[in-house]
């Protein structure tokens, strides 16, 4: 049984940050995380990427996560890559299987560096062979470097979808049409909240604004405000169907579709240890109650990156840094570099975050992936549409209730592409606010884990 | 679905074979066989145990769990989490899996 | 006013109430918030009567007439609730591994066989046991099991979303997600004060789980019980692979294995471990090794009523004529007895007497 100082939960930007500060200080630190490689979904192959031509055309950003790498390999934590952690019992019992076999970690504190996934965005025929999101497909542009074969369709707001398709057209691919499915926002209202980081982080809008401009004049078609988005097909896509602002509809054929609604800090692990949660009207997603370290109502476990609310990579530097600091003070250590110090990282930090309220109004989904039609699958794993939920709804007492008579949640998947969902429509359905409504529970194992990876762990005797 | 870029494909040393249902299918060493399959022609990667409906990888980073797939007879396998080496069996995981004395 | 309210909406009350609506005009169930403790929905699932009532025989009675009454009542509940709940009767097992737990069953069934002319359970060989199971193989450790003919299962979720279907569509009335804060009682009716509202009701019925202690008390009826955890793991979807409910694994009606059972002692606590998802696994492998490679997707626990002799509670206050509690482990067994005897009796039709061997005062006896 291994009994680090320090476990940390994802080798992105956040993870490997404090696992540096960590580490250099003198801790005994143990990073497990699902890749091969570290760099989060972020920084994805950036050790192969970098210096590369692939690595020019996935941009600066991008190949900056090389330094947090080396660093990373270098500072003495224990990284344990390919691992994926099944259960964190309440008293930081951590299961891990991995390339070692089945483990178990009984670490002094755990930070939670998770990271993000992208927003479930339900939408009639989401589940066909052809739909894609283009975090997917972003990440096959990483490693090993492919495309789509044809000038391909993209579907959606968010960063994301603006940056995939500038460096899909840098790589050589096309972009066949844009629908944009952001919902139009006045400019001089966002521009508000961006305050004063306007004037700070006018390169970064400038950058997205040329990515917008370049859009409109590179891919074949670009479509502002489009609703009632749904992909067609029976086997296979065949096609996607849309409402234009002007309220016109119209069909293409596709046989492939990338879709994206912006991103969600990912919460299973922290939900599954009960973590409290609370709902982030700003970014219609749900973030954990954390405090300026990054801890959480579980009094050894602290939650950095985006995991702890959307913020990208930079401040996900910045917030496992300050996490790590906060673990020092706590297992009385002082960091080893002489600039990292509480004051740097906040003020990096709040620079970080400078423009995230303007991003997260600009780039605010669309009311329809709340409330989707009564055909539209809403858990994918049991196939499970609004229609089947909403009947259900009117007799049970609460989200758990619902899972249990729906099985809502009950997949392999266990909720993470449903869970808010079903959440939204309990809260439609009862005229409550999202602020009232909590997620139905998050059960273990957080990932599959086969009976006799479970069993041998009362062979090692640690069954009573 | 998807296409290797062109200045990638010349590089036929860094290769290997996987086996999809029985068929070769070329791929690059460091990929995921779920983004070997992709680049398939068919690139469904199992029918649910639910409807029967095929399902192809989705997120890619193992939070969709649509590319289970039976990796060398293991079961419910996320093709998108799983490396390619040379002569790794996989197969389409269709419906329930199966268990028995044969698995 | 109501003719009678059913405090709890657990598989227990909602079978209660679902009884009681086809003889009262007027019945209100009462249900709790959705984070409160419901072992409704951490259940096993299990028609069960081969283990049940070792040493009262009355239980056994009890037991053995509900898992009889169960096939036409899963009929039943099916038509009135409308919805399926994957019964399935076929007998069911307790598998022995190694020669210890082989005698210590053969025990249990002499004593249950001591108790009752004709019990329809009995021990099977390993090689018997085999014929049961063509697609699986069994463990090296199994050396035989006990099988009886009448056991069954069901889904559990499902049978209480049914009855409380029936219960409504008879003509109940469900009040969810409230608190009842106390009882009073005046005039010979009962009020019940909620948050923001009294009910009023000619009887009540008590089937609250673990919440029923503190509101039978002041209405003179005593429920001594303890509370059990419970954990239960379940895999992803299979094949049709054990055609048999056993004690500790089965398989659904939609391709998943539960595995069940750990008896802890452990109060409030709610969580689930990987102790004692190890141990859970490594019988389940012991028992069909088949099983190895197949993943868990899940677990959950659940609390366990547990009355000192494991048998219900079923009390009639002699102080409040028309006050009713009910508690017990085995909620999904007898909600074929609940729904219809039991809410007969409470409804006043027919006697008492049977139901009178289940009174908490059977504990005061054997202390004296």
């Amino acid at each position: 049984m291994l009994k680090p100082d320090l476990l940390i939960v994802g080798a992105g930007p956040a993870g490997m940050s404090a696992a540096i500060v960590a580490a250099r200080a003198g801790l005994k630190v143990v990073v497990v995380d699902e890749q091969p490689t570290p760099g989060g979904q972020i920084w994805r192959g950036v050790e192969a990427n970098a210096g590369t031509s692939r690595g020019r055309a996935l941009g600066a950003q991008y190949c900056s996560g090389l330094a947090t790498v080396r660093a990373f390999r270098e500072c003495g934590a224990v990284y344990w890559p390919s691992t994926r952690v099944w259960q964190i019992e309440p008293t930081l019992g951590t299961y891990v299987t991995g390339p070692g076999g089945t483990r178990v970690i009984t670490p002094r504190l755990v930070l939670i560096a998770t990271g993000a996934q992208e927003r479930p965005a339900p939408l009639r025929g989401w589940t066909l062979a052809g739909v894609m999101t283009v975090g997917a497909a972003q990440i096959l542009l990483k490693n090993p470097g492919s495309v789509p074969s044809e000038a391909v369709w993209i579907a959606g707001c968010g960063p994301l979808a603006l940056l995939y398709a500038h460096q899909l057209v840098r790589m050589g691919g096309a972009v066949a049409g844009f629908l944009d499915t952001r919902p139009s926002t006045p400019l001089r209202e966002s521009l508000r909240l961006a305050g004063r980081a306007v004037l700070r982080s006018s390169g970064e809008l400038a950058k997205g604004a040329s990515w917008y401009a370049e859009l409109r004049h590179r891919a074949g078609r670009y479509v502002p405000g489009v609703v009632d988005l749904q992909a067609l097909g029976t086997d296979r896509l065949e096609g996607v169907r849309y409402r234009t602002a002007a309220g016109r509809v119209e069909e293409i054929r596709t046989s492939l579709l990338l879709i994206h609604e912006g991103v969600l800090p990912e919460l299973h692990t922290v939900r599954s240890l009960g973590c409290e949660i609370q709902w982030d009207a700003g970014q219609a997603a749900y973030r954990p109650v954390l405090n300026e370290w990054g801890e959480c109502s579980h009094p050894d476990i602290l939650i950095a990156g985006d995991a702890a609310g959307i913020g990208g990579a930079e401040a996900a530097v910045h917030r496992g840094r300050l996490s790590a600091l906060r673990i020092l003070q706590r297992l009385g250590k002082v960091a080893a570099e002489p600039g990292m110090t509480e004051e740097n990282c906040r003020t990096a930090l709040a620079r970080a975050l400078a423009l995230r309220p303007f991003l997260d109004r600009v780039f605010r989904p669309r009311g329809e992936i709340f409330a989707p039609d009564d055909d539209t699958i809403v858990c994918r794993c049991e196939e499970l549409r609004v229609r089947d939920l909403r009947a259900a709804l009117a007799g049970s007492v609460g989200p758990n209730q619902l899972k249990a008579f729906t099985r809502a949640g009950m997949g392999p998947c266990q909720g993470r592409q449903c869970g808010l969902t079903v959440a939204a429509l309990i809260a439609a359905a009862e005229g409550r606010q999202m602020s009232d409504v909590q997620p139905f529970r998050v059960r273990p194992p957080l990932k599959p884990v086969r009976l006799c990876d479970l069993a041998g762990l009362a062979d090692e005797g640690l069954s009573s | 679905m998807f296409r290797l870029l062109e200045d990638d494909r010349g590089r036929m040393e860094s290769t290997v074979t996987i086996e999809i249902d029985g068929y070769p299918v070329i791929a690059r060493i460091g990929e995921t066989v779920a983004s070997a399959l992709l680049r398939e022609g068919a690139s469904w990667s199992r029918t649910t145990p639910v409807s029967g409906a095929r399902r192809a990888p989705y997120c890619m980073m193992g939070v969709c769990f649509e590319c289970l797939m039976l990796v060398e007879g293991e079961g419910l396998v996320r093709a998108c989490q799983t490396p390619v080496r040379d002569g790794l069996k996989v197969e389409r995981q269709m419906g329930p899996r199966k268990v028995g004395p044969s698995c | 006013m109501f003719d009678c309210v059913v405090i709890g909406g657990g598989v227990v009350g909602s079978a209660i109430a679902y009884g009681l609506a086809s003889h009262l005009d007027s019945v209100l169930m009462i249900d709790g918030r959705d984070s409160e403790p419901r072992a409704a929905q951490a259940n096993f699932g299990l028609v069960w009567y081969q283990s049940k009532g070792v040493g009262m025989p009355a239980y056994q009675r009890l037991s053995r007439l509900a898992v009889e009454e169960w096939r036409s009542f899963s009929e039943e509940i099916e038509e009135t609730g409308g919805i399926p709940i994957e019964f399935a009767g076929p007998g069911g097992l307790t598998f022995c591994l190694g020669d210890q737990e082989l005698e210590a069953r053969q025990t249990i069934l002499s004593r249950l066989a001591g108790q009752m002319e004709r019990t329809e359970i009995g021990m099977l060989s390993r090689h018997e046991l085999e014929r049961l199971y063509p697609g699986i193989r069994l463990g090296k450790d199994v050396t035989g099991g006990a099988f009886s003919a009448l056991d069954g299962h069901v889904n559990p979720l499902r049978l209480l979303m049914a009855l409380q279907q029936g219960f409504v569509n008879a003509g109940g009335t469900v009040h969810r997600g409230r608190r009842v804060d106390g009882i009073e009682v005046c005039g010979g009716q009962f009020r019940l004060h909620l948050k923001r509202s009294v009910v009023h009701a000619a009887r009540v019925v008590i089937a609250a789980g673990e919440a029923s202690r503190v509101l039978a008390e002041p209405l003179g009826m005593t429920l001594p019980f303890t509370l059990q955890r419970g954990q239960i793991l379940v895999t992803e979807r299979v094949g049709p692979v054990l055609p048999y409910p056993s004690d500790r694994i089965r398989q659904t009606a939609g391709g998943t294995i539960m595995i069940g059972g750990t008896k802890e002692n452990v109060g409030r606590d709610t969580g689930t471990t990987a102790n004692a998802a190890a141990s859970l696994a490594a019988r389940a492998i012991r028992v069909f090794p088949d099983l190895a490679r197949v993943s868990a997707v899940r677990q959950w626990s659940g609390r366990r009523v547990i009355t000192p002799d494991i048998a219900p509670i079923y009390e009639r206050s002699s102080r409040f004529p028309g006050a009713y509690a009910c508690i017990c482990h085995s909620g999904v067994t007898l909600a074929a007895y609940h729904a219809r005897g039991l809410a007969k009796r409470i409804a006043g039709y027919g006697s008492w007497d049977d139901v009178q061997k289940f009174s908490a005062r059977r504990f005061d006896v054997q202390a004296a």
